[in-house]
């Protein structure tokens, strides 16, 4: 960016003492640089998803002229942006009132406060800003080289499974670094349990065992003939190392996985990362930061952000509130054993035990956590029927939306079904030789929620011209196992129940 | 500074226009977007461009909401977003509307349709220029000056120097102070066009039938405008009587009663002739009628002042019969016999809102 997005002297100041204030209450950032943007910058920044250097690509462009009308037409405004890298960047508008900066700059210090600690953000590239102008110059390099209409078909093709990654492989080790050398293994025949007593063999190792052991050790092994071995989740791994892509293809692929997984735990801690710096900006905002003058506009922009819509959960809203019904809980004792035990309605509500663990409790959560687990330890029953949470869904009869239930073990099951892998269906690589004939694969875990089904096929499509060879896809309709295949002319679908 | 999403914007434009493009049909037949007109832009619906991905269905997933309200109870459409919680990328969107200029509509009709430019009649592409006195400037000749500006320039500073004495004012304009007239010059085409729009309302002609007047016309109005800088526009309705009327009469007006054809076309006869003089100005009328007029005796009326008068004065004459509930008229076989072969007038038939296409391409793909 240019010289003339640094902070002017008056904003400096300001930027100085809440990261003053931030640090006194124990958060712990990395470097933040804060760059003021004309609306119009800010859009192309909010557009590129934070980014100033994005590959050349049209869905920026239509992300920018959303917002970009968004904003003419008053509908919406960017108001704090900020990426997960170090040191961090973040972009304030100009046009925003001094009160409206410091609660951005509040803000964004939770948030990189939260990437910097959080478990989920470990393995992200903190030099992405680098990474990221990296990719943009090589995918032009491949445009210039090959033609933009090429480039960018392949492109859309491939954003067609960004999702097919493995939410949760950057935190296992999932396979062996090399599969065993000796993969030609002689047949094993099985021996049974020794013993030193001649007699003594036909008893301890009836045939009857014997054999059912040497039928478990030919499926071990036919397992392991298995292309690939286990069910692969990062399809877009599995294509990089299997599919015949040539070599650009094969580049642009990998940008596109990349930058899939650096994106990635930000949607998995929605909730609590944009809880934790609502948090700490109202923390920061109302007991130091915030003149007399200001408190209007405050709590106005304040309650905007945490304004509930019935059909729409708000991450800043849920998030907040759970961070201090912890903060509560661990401050009065109202967890444990003997918490949990005592069903006197009248004792629990007026639970305290002054512990005072609440500001340390919630330092670690942040850190441990993500949306999954942390919605599943500490949304509890008060909470649920605080918040007024409910399920919804779509009432064919009616043909309507309509509130479900309000029944705690629901929407509980319900939300966490949402978060788990990232609100999207969950789809593996079965088999790389499907039928012998070299045709992929993919096994839908069914959980109740049908596929959309013409996007399916068209991403069926896509994915054939990757792999080349025909493509199926195992899932249900409506109860029954279907497999959709797409073999690079037509589509055709037909019964299989696994 | 320009930014650099410029050239992704504009590539996603393209796209849309791709779209719009194999799209047009559809919208030609869509009666609200000539509804949604705004000044200079139209806005137009197009699918979302939506990179397809394994996602669920949205009406089988629901969601966790928060808020007042009793199971059973329903969701304002609009609040309801499946799989809430998550990052949206844009998704839950189903259609994209993008805002386009009516000059860009008019291109990508006619790129679509394979419609010819028009080549202006007459004195075409010369375009004179008139002076207007519009601004004032600080040199100019002596016959120009602007008394009181100049006036006002040395009162303002000798004020300001100190050398203005309120009891003895005496204003001594220095040459510095001296302020003119300036002008600037007003390009006019000279190739000016009027749209005659004539429409049958007599009570055969329905809400339906309008409509697809409307459509077509708003269509014509597009190309046209696009090729002649200042066109007009007038309307004229007409049962057994013709009346000039305004754009919203026009398309709103329901009357009962005979056809008469010809009251039409004498009146717009008359608007050319007292108006429009040929020599410089390309005229066209546009008829719509479902084609049932009164008597065999007026149908030559009107074939005489169209072959007589009319037709010579025009660029081009076109006549749409619209089919209504009580069939479609004989008018248009006997336009087509009398004058079907002069090479000004162009005749279809639109039997419905599918057929408009293929109207404006009749019309239009003349080039005239």
């Amino acid at each position: 960016m240019d010289k003339h997005t640094h902070l002017p002297a008056r904003l400096h100041d300001l930027r100085n003492r809440i990261e003053g204030y931030a640090r006194a209450y124990g958060l712990d950032f990395f470097d933040t640089v804060f760059e003021v943007l004309g609306f119009d910058e800010i859009n192309m920044v909010a557009a590129y998803g934070g980014f100033p250097n994005r590959y050349p690509h049209w869905r920026f462009g239509m992300e920018y002229e959303r917002l970009s009308k968004g904003y003419e037409y008053g509908l919406s405004k960017i108001y704090e942006m900020v990426i997960n890298n170090d040191p961090s960047y973040a972009y304030l508008l100009e046009s925003n009132m001094d009160v409206d900066q410091k609660l951005v700059m509040a803000h964004v210090f939770g948030h990189v406060d939260f990437f910097k600690n959080n478990f989920m953000f470990r393995h992200t590239n903190r030099k992405m800003m680098d990474q990221m102008a990296n990719h943009a110059t090589r995918v032009r390099r491949y445009q210039d080289k090959l033609g933009v209409e090429l480039v960018e078909d392949f492109i859309d093709r491939c954003l067609s499974l960004e999702n097919l990654v493995d939410y949760q492989s950057p935190y296992v080790k999932r396979r062996p670094e090399r599969p065993e050398a000796d993969a030609e293994e002689e047949r094993q025949i099985a021996q049974g349990f020794k013993t030193e007593r001649e007699y003594m063999r036909e008893y301890i190792n009836p045939t009857a065992f014997l054999q059912a052991q040497q039928k478990k050790l030919d499926e071990e092994a036919a397992k392991k003939k298995k292309f690939p071995e286990r069910p692969e989740r990062d399809l877009l791994l599995f294509l990089l190392e299997h599919a015949p892509l040539e070599r650009w293809e094969h580049d642009v692929l990998s940008i596109v996985r990349e930058e899939a997984y650096y994106f990635a735990p930000q949607g998995q801690t929605k909730i609590m990362n944009e809880g934790w710096a609502t948090y700490w900006h109202s923390k920061i905002m109302t007991e130091r930061a915030l003149d007399a003058s200001e408190v209007i506009d405050y709590a106005d922009h304040h309650s905007g952000t945490l304004a509930t819509h019935p059909g729409q959960l708000n991450p800043y809203k849920v998030g907040v509130e759970l961070w201090r019904d912890i903060e509560d809980r661990w401050d009065k004792g109202r967890f444990g054993k003997e918490y949990d035990e005592c069903d006197s309605f009248v004792e629990r509500k007026h639970w305290d035990k002054h512990l005072g663990l609440g500001r340390q409790k919630i330092f670690e959560v942040r850190k441990h956590y993500n949306d999954v687990t942390f919605v599943d330890e500490f949304l509890t029953l008060e909470f649920c029927a605080q918040q007024k949470l409910f399920t919804f869904g779509y009432n064919e009869k009616h043909q309507r939306w309509e509130i479900l239930e309000r029944e705690f073990r629901k929407v509980k099951e319900k939300l966490l079904h949402v978060l788990t892998n990232f609100g999207q269906p969950s789809i593996a690589v079965e088999d790389g030789n499907f039928e012998n004939r070299g045709e992929l694969y993919l096994v839908h875990k069914h959980d109740g929620v049908d596929l959309k089904l013409d996007y399916a096929r068209d991403t069926l499509k896509h994915l054939q011209s990757l792999w080349r060879r025909p493509v199926n896809l195992h899932t249900k309709v409506d109860g029954r196992g279907t497999i959709f295949r797409f073999d690079g002319r037509e589509h055709s679908d037909r019964r299989a129940d696994l | 500074m320009s930014l650099k999403i410029k050239q992704d914007h504009a590539r996603f434009r393209d796209i849309v226009r791709g779209r719009i493009k194999r799209n047009l049909k559809k919208y030609i037949q869509k009666g609200e977007l000539v509804g949604k007109k705004g000044k200079d832009f139209i806005t137009i619906p197009v699918p979302t461009i939506d990179i397809p991905h394994f996602r669920f269905g949205e009406r089988s997933q629901g969601g966790v909401g928060q808020g007042d309200g009793d199971p059973g109870d329903p969701l304002s459409p609009s609040d309801a977003q499946p799989g809430s919680g998550q990052a949206g990328q844009g998704e839950g969107q189903h259609l994209l509307e993008v805002d386009v200029s009516l000059e860009e509509l008019a291109d990508i009709l006619g790129e679509e349709l394979a419609l010819p430019r028009i080549q202006p009649k007459g004195r075409d592409r010369i375009v004179t220029t008139r002076l207007r006195y519009t601004g004032i400037s600080p040199s100019g000749p002596e016959s120009l000056r602007h008394f009181k500006r100049t006036y006002k320039q040395a009162l303002r500073r000798q004020i300001a120097s100190g050398s203005y004495n309120a009891k003895r004012p005496v204003i001594v304009p220095v040459r510095e102070d001296r302020r003119y007239r300036s002008w600037k010059q007003v390009p006019l085409p000279e190739t000016n066009a009027v749209v005659l729009y004539m429409m049958d309302v007599s009570g055969s002609m329905g809400d339906e039938q309008k409509e697809i007047v409307r459509i077509e016309s708003f269509w014509i109005d597009t190309w046209l405008r696009k090729h002649y800088k200042g066109l007009e526009t007038r309307y004229i309705i007409h049962d057994a009587v013709a009346r000039e009327v305004d754009r919203e009469t026009f398309f709103h007006t329901r009357e009962s009663g005979g056809t008469m054809i010809s009251s039409a076309y004498k009146l717009a006869l008359e608007m050319i002739e007292t108006d429009y003089a040929p020599s410089s100005w390309n005229v066209y009328p546009f008829h719509f009628s479902d084609g049932d007029n009164w008597s065999a005796d007026d149908t030559r009326l009107c074939v005489e002042l169209l072959q007589s008068k009319i037709l010579p004065a025009v660029n081009l004459f076109c006549y749409g019969q619209v089919e209504s509930p009580y069939g479609s008229g004989q008018f248009i076989k006997d336009l087509k016999e009398a004058v079907g072969d002069r090479e000004n007038v162009e005749l279809s038939e639109i039997a419905d809102k599918d057929a408009i296409y293929a109207s404006i391409k009749t019309f239009l793909g003349s080039g005239r």
